[in-house]
């Protein structure tokens, strides 16, 4: 092993490790250079340094130049100096310049509270913007998704970063110079027609107003007082594990009962639990995996293994792009979210007797791609969608404010029945390795007769960027792996197009730690031990059920037989299932 | 796919320049030079060849074709006219010879001429300095133009 380095950071003598960075070793000790296109993400391995943005200018002795402390690798004796006269007064040009082109609405934006730009500009207590130059002006675009408002980028380039690097999807990139580069889709064209697979992964980094969602939170509100229309909402199982950021409470502190009483008081008629669809996911999925795995056990040689996981729209719009000649493998089944919207205005509001016309079904969503999702055609029933509209973490939380409830002191309350009702397996949707999991505990029972013993796979959870594991079901080896980021969803693609593969069965979630980190949540402002503290929420919620099997859960059972028969029934196939398009340009 | 659709002998003519530089993402600026050189600019659908065949994303093509002013996505004219702006020209009276230029084509710098024939644009320094101001029309170069020049010039060319 190499010898540590020793140095000097104002008055600590530091140890750290060869190849730190003078940005780690100072915030190991407790001083926090302020940073703003630095980010990383250890555990994920995402960095990104492009060393622009120069806030953490230090000065090192012996050197002319200050030097970014993000992109200095420590050096035995060296002298830092982070808070000198030179170096402050740096850092305040630097923060001026930027901001001189930036607009100022604060008020009004977005991001505000929330933007680390405006939280640099409060502790460098920024009083005036003394460079008058030219004002970008660019246009505003919407989409489904996404805003974008490049008016406030600073070019910190995370974004691209996120698109390009980690989920190599390739939309935006960096286009122009000088004082005209921006960071765009090819082109100029509109995310809508570009390869954006809307998982938000831009906006989750984004440390500006310069990329936001599309916010349904006004809407819901007129439809929330509107004495014609019967609001439900169904909540997916992230959320619950993320929203008490938002008030202040620990990372991996599950809100479950208190969300569902807060969302009661919000007035949604009923508050159901998208936990519920994940079950029904499950039978459909599991019964799809099991019905191509005995066809390819029984010889059958156009049988498409491995089968892939669909119920993260992103990644179904991401191979809808990149892989279209692979549009036969993804499980046919419907994301959860659609599985409950298709349920929820048939079966039930059959049994309530209400008009499909006058129910409106709103879903809470850790993600930015379900809005899109919910308007995709396939989903709608004469121009009405199953699902109406879907509000982020993000957005809810923000309702809960405006609505003056007092978060941390609600009571904890149940979810409504009987779309309310889940199992321990519809809970670890959230986390990267969840569905694999949860199709793993129902495909052995199905398949072997058996009672499984030990329903936690170790194996499939975590962070690792590739998780595989084999499970024995009556002397058959099934192969199962997991890849959580687009990037790494194309190496396992790329491998069943070389005809590589060893797996029979493969989860993809388009966002780094599943759901827990999508592009709806809590930002996490490069801190990868909130993901980590999620994600141990939700195994926790598991563990502590007294269900945790999705074949278990009462309501899914009584719903196939009073209504669907049976798993990959015609009438399931028609409610639940769907198929898809070739997006390729 | 854009709409400028091109004739299978040069998207074959294309594929090929790209295989001879062994479908490298590093090699992306010399192919572009070769492309821009073959069909005398870059529109949308050759950069979307280009990335197909090299495997990266067109976001990455556009990014460099937009970054270098030497690319370009608007066809050059018949007759491409570059205005030195280089220190001993633009001293010399460049920039009132670039303004004649404009007004009698009627176009800005980039543009090309409705009927093809003439396109404008201005580089930096090319050689010559001791002819300052330089004009380059294709591969012939015009020294020590002044404003009074431009006309007569244009009246030759066509």
């Amino acid at each position: 092993m190499e010898p540590n380095i020793t140095l000097q950071i104002d008055h600590h003598t530091v140890e750290v490790p060869r190849g730190t960075t003078v940005l780690e070793a100072a915030r190991g000790v407790g001083i926090n250079i302020p940073s703003l296109c630095y980010m990383n993400l250890k555990d994920m391995c995402i960095t990104n340094l492009p060393a622009s943005c120069r806030m953490c200018v230090v000065e090192i002795e012996g050197r002319r130049n200050l030097a970014p402390a993000c992109a200095t690798r420590c050096e035995n004796g060296m002298k830092v100096h982070t808070s000198t006269l030179r170096v402050l007064n740096a850092r305040k040009t630097v923060l001026e310049l930027i901001l001189s082109d930036h607009p100022n609405d604060c008020l009004i934006c977005p991001k505000s509270g929330n933007c680390d730009l405006q939280s640099l500009a409060v502790k460098l207590k920024i009083r005036e913007i003394p460079f008058a130059g030219e004002q970008s002006t660019y246009k505003i675009e919407t989409s489904p998704s996404l805003i974008r408002d490049m008016n406030k980028c600073i070019f910190c380039r995370r974004c691209e970063m996120m698109c390009n690097e980690v989920q190599t999807v390739g939309a935006l990139g960096a286009i122009n110079r000088g004082f005209s580069a921006i960071i765009s889709p090819a082109f100029e064209q509109p995310l809508t027609t570009s390869e954006c697979t809307f998982c938000g992964q831009c906006v989750a980094v984004c440390p500006v107003g310069a990329l936001t969602e599309m916010d349904h939170t006004n809407r819901l509100i007129n439809d929330l007082n509107n004495p014609r229309k019967t609001v439900i909402v169904q909540t997916a199982p992230a959320v619950r594990a993320a929203l008490g950021e938002e008030f202040g409470l620990p990372a991996g502190t599950s809100v479950t009962g208190k969300m569902a009483a807060a969302l009661r008081q919000l007035g949604f008629a009923k508050v159901f639990d998208t936990d519920f669809a994940a079950d029904l996911t499950i039978m459909e999925e599991g019964t799809e995996l099991l019905n191509r795995l005995t066809a390819y056990l029984n010889g059958d040689k156009n049988v498409r293994l491995p089968i892939l996981t669909s119920c993260c729209p992103a990644w179904v719009n991401f191979f809808e792009h990149q892989f279209p000649d692979m549009l036969d493998i993804p499980s046919t089944a419907r994301s959860p979210q659609q599985m409950f919207g298709s349920i929820a205005k048939t079966y039930w509001a059959e049994k309530m007797g209400i008009p499909r016309e006058d129910l409106i079904v709103v879903s809470i969503m850790p993600c930015l791609a379900k809005k899109y999702e919910c308007g995709r055609d396939e989903f709608k029933v004469n121009d009405d969608p199953d699902v109406n509209y879907s509000i982020s973490t993000r957005e809810l939380a923000s309702l809960i404010k405006r609505a003056n409830i007092d978060f941390n002191s609600l009571p904890e309350e149940d979810f409504d029945q009987p779309l309310g009702e889940s199992t321990g397996a519809g809970v670890i949707f959230g986390a990267s390795g969840g569905v694999m999991e949860a199709a793993l505990r129902t495909a052995y029972e199905l398949y072997t007769g058996q009672k499984l013993e030990k329903v936690d796979f170790e194996a499939v959870r975590g962070l690792d960027n590739i998780k595989k594991a084999t499970v024995r079901l009556n002397g058959v080896e099934l192969h199962v792996g997991i890849a959580h980021g687009l990037g790494n969803a194309r190496k396992l693609l790329n491998e069943i197009k070389e005809g590589k593969s060893e797996f029979h069965a493969i989860e993809i979630m388009a966002c780094p730690g599943g759901c827990i980190g999508g592009g709806g949540q809590p930002l996490h402002h490069g801190n990868s031990e909130l993901l980590k503290a999620r994600t141990h929420a939700l195994y926790e919620e598991d563990r502590n059920k007294p269900l945790r099997k999705s074949h278990e859960n009462p309501y899914i059972l009584k719903l196939y037989e009073e209504y669907l028969g049976k798993p990959m029934s015609e009438k399931a196939h028609h409610l639940l299932h769907t198929h898809y398009f070739n997006k390729s340009n | 796919m854009s709409e400028i659709k091109l004739s299978e002998n040069k998207v074959n003519e294309l594929i090929k320049l790209c295989e001879a530089y062994g479908n490298q993402p590093g090699e992306l600026i010399n192919i572009l030079h070769k492309a821009q050189d073959t069909f005398g600019y870059l529109p949308r659908e050759v950069q979307e060849i280009i990335a197909r065949q090299l495997g990266i994303p067109v976001s990455k093509v556009y990014g460099v074709v937009t970054f270098y002013s030497f690319f370009t996505m608007t066809p050059k004219g018949e007759h491409p006219i570059s205005v030195c702006m280089g220190t001993a020209c633009y001293v010399r009276g460049a920039e009132k010879v670039l303004d004649e230029f404009k007004r009698v084509l009627g176009i800005n710098v980039g543009e090309t001429t409705s009927d093809g024939k003439y396109s404008l644009s201005s580089l930096r320094c090319v050689g010559a300095c001791g002819l300052a101001p330089v004009v380059l029309i294709g591969e012939k170069v015009y020294g020590r133009i002044v404003p009074g020049d431009v006309e007569k010039i244009l009246k030759e060319l066509d």
